[in-house]
């Protein structure tokens, strides 16, 4: 079977400091946890390095100050990396390192080839717009200009994550955690991305809705075939979504490998500990 | 050719708190024909699912070698092949059968067996109406089509999961003890589905603590006491 990754990032790095004698070498720097005792930089991204392949959805699982987010916002250029590469699999970006691209072909990789789902709806959405014009606004960052269809693009992707259509009007402030959740699901799906960032997306929904939001994420996979990385540090939530899991601790990959596998053959130490902890 | 071959396979567990490393099963033989139904038998921490749960890569294995005759790939050793591989395998190759049920919340048994055939890239007509022949075909009550399975009986959930696996018309399929805790009436029935399973052409490997149940159904028998492959006397025939 030969296939191509369509997203590979190689030795991605992100530190937050300059470093110092002590922890500018990376064989042999004294850190703790992440931390350089002696000058304070927090290294937070360790030459993490992956592929992920067409139609699969990647774990990544580890504690809080693991490294997940700041790994999440440096592939989606919310922020810069350190030093590091990162691949896309299209004919236009074959080859090229998009971390080193200009800032205006980041955003059209943002408007045509990525979506992004944060944790917390205020990052993704505008709080102060209909849930139609968050959606129509992506829309129009993807280049598309016609008024009515846009309108029923964004009608559409409403009703596919249960929003009334009542209320598709409606500012998402006024909306429940679930809601609002499920309103930037949809805009990030509106530019139809194949390429989709989930970071902690079900973390502080109840029971109820996380059930809706975890077969909202399947469904999407299924019809759309959308790659996917999806970061929680809740395993069942990844048990339930991932095929492949990596699991990070201090800003580095210590295990990865099938979901299954990882979680019922747990090979590092630390992951041995995780799962032990699982309810 | 065999189906399946497990040449001098072992499996070692290291448990960091402890400090420690425990060898599950050491020196492994076993092979299986395409068609036949192996059972392998032993009492419980004999290493039985630990063969079963390596055979399908939930395990990582560490010794020896596990050749499995794929439609897609050739032969392969299930022990080294690659993740995208075996994910590719478990998709549409090999199934996995046990009594417990870890499935997406609130989706119900009806939906659940579709969802295995619309992940193959099934259409959805075709998938929901083979997987109303799957749950028909394995006896779950209509009435029940429409639950979540939280609420299901062990036998219910173990057919669920039956029709789950066999719906992909796997070529392989894996049974981790699916008579266990079971009352007679239900065993029966299970054995009545490994016969039906059987008559299809699925290659089987299932593990019993109790094999006198499979008498004259297994092809094949590994004992993990003896680490010992009887051949099933061809009996059937003279039954009775």
């Amino acid at each position: 079977m030969r296939e191509e990754p369509i997203l590979q990032v190689k030795n991605l790095r992100k530190q937050f400091g300059t470093g110092c004698v002590e922890c500018r070498e990376v064989e042999n720097r004294k850190l703790e946890k992440n931390f350089c005792k002696s000058c304070g930089t927090v290294y937070a991204c360790q030459d993490i390095s992956f592929d992920l392949y067409p139609g699969e959805i990647l774990g990544i699982v580890g504690e809080s100050g693991s490294g997940k987010s700041t790994m999440m916002q440096c592939l989606y250029f919310d922020s810069d990396v350190s030093s590091g590469e990162a691949f896309i699999n299209t004919s236009e970006l074959e080859g090229k390192n998009v971390f080193e691209l200009s800032s205006q072909q980041k955003r059209a990789i943002r408007n045509h080839v990525y979506g992004m789902v944060y944790q917390n709806p205020v990052h993704g959405l505008k709080m102060d717009f209909s849930s139609v014009g968050n959606i129509a606004e992506k829309l129009i960052a993807a280049g598309n200009r016609n008024v009515a269809e846009m309108e029923a693009t964004s009608r559409r992707l409403l009703e596919s994550v249960h929003i009334p259509l009542h209320r598709m009007k409606e500012e998402p402030r006024n909306f429940s955690g679930g809601m609002q959740q499920r309103v930037q699901i949809a805009k990030a799906l509106s530019n139809n991305p194949p390429i989709l960032f989930l970071d902690e997306v079900t973390t502080g929904l109840d029971l109820s809705v996380q059930a809706n939001v975890l077969d909202l994420i399947k469904k999407i996979q299924r019809d759309l075939g959308i790659s996917m990385i999806v970061v929680s540090h809740d395993l069942a939530v990844i048990r339930m979504l991932a095929d492949r899991t990596i699991v990070l601790l201090n800003g580095k990959i210590i295990e990865e490998g099938l979901t299954d596998q990882v979680l019922e053959d747990p090979q590092h130490e630390y992951t041995q500990q995780l799962v032990y902890s699982l309810l | 050719m065999s189906m399946l071959e497990i040449t001098d396979f072992g499996k070692r567990f290291t448990i960091h708190h402890l400090g420690k490393t425990m060898p599950a099963i050491e020196h492994i033989n076993f092979s299986l024909e395409a068609g036949e139904f192996i059972g392998i038998v032993g009492k419980s921490g004999s290493g039985k699912s630990t063969i079963l749960k390596s055979i399908y890569r939930t395990y990582l294995p560490d010794a020896g070698e596990i050749l499995y005759q794929s439609d897609r790939f050739g032969e392969v050793d299930l022990a080294k092949l690659s993740e995208r591989q075996i994910l590719y395998l478990r998709k549409y190759e090999i199934g996995y059968v046990s009594q417990f049920l870890s499935v997406m919340p609130r989706t119900t048994c009806r939906q659940l067996v579709t969802n295995a055939l619309l992940e193959m890239g099934e259409s959805e007509e075709v998938a929901l109406m083979e997987a109303e022949k799957s749950l028909a075909h394995f006896e779950l009550d209509p009435k029940l089509w429409d639950s979540y399975p939280n609420t299901f009986s062990g036998g219910e959930k173990l057919r669920l999961n039956i029709a789950m696996a066999t719906v992909k018309k796997p070529r392989l399929l894996l049974l981790d003890e699916p008579t266990a805790s079971l009352d007679q009436q239900s065993k029966v029935k299970v054995r009545e589905i490994i016969e039906k399973l059987k008559n299809k052409g699925t290659t089987l490997v299932g593990i019993f603590h109790d094999i006198e149940f499979m008498d004259g159904l297994c092809d094949k028998v590994f004992d993990m006491q003896t680490r010992q492959l009887t051949v099933a006397k061809e009996a059937v025939g003279y039954e009775s």
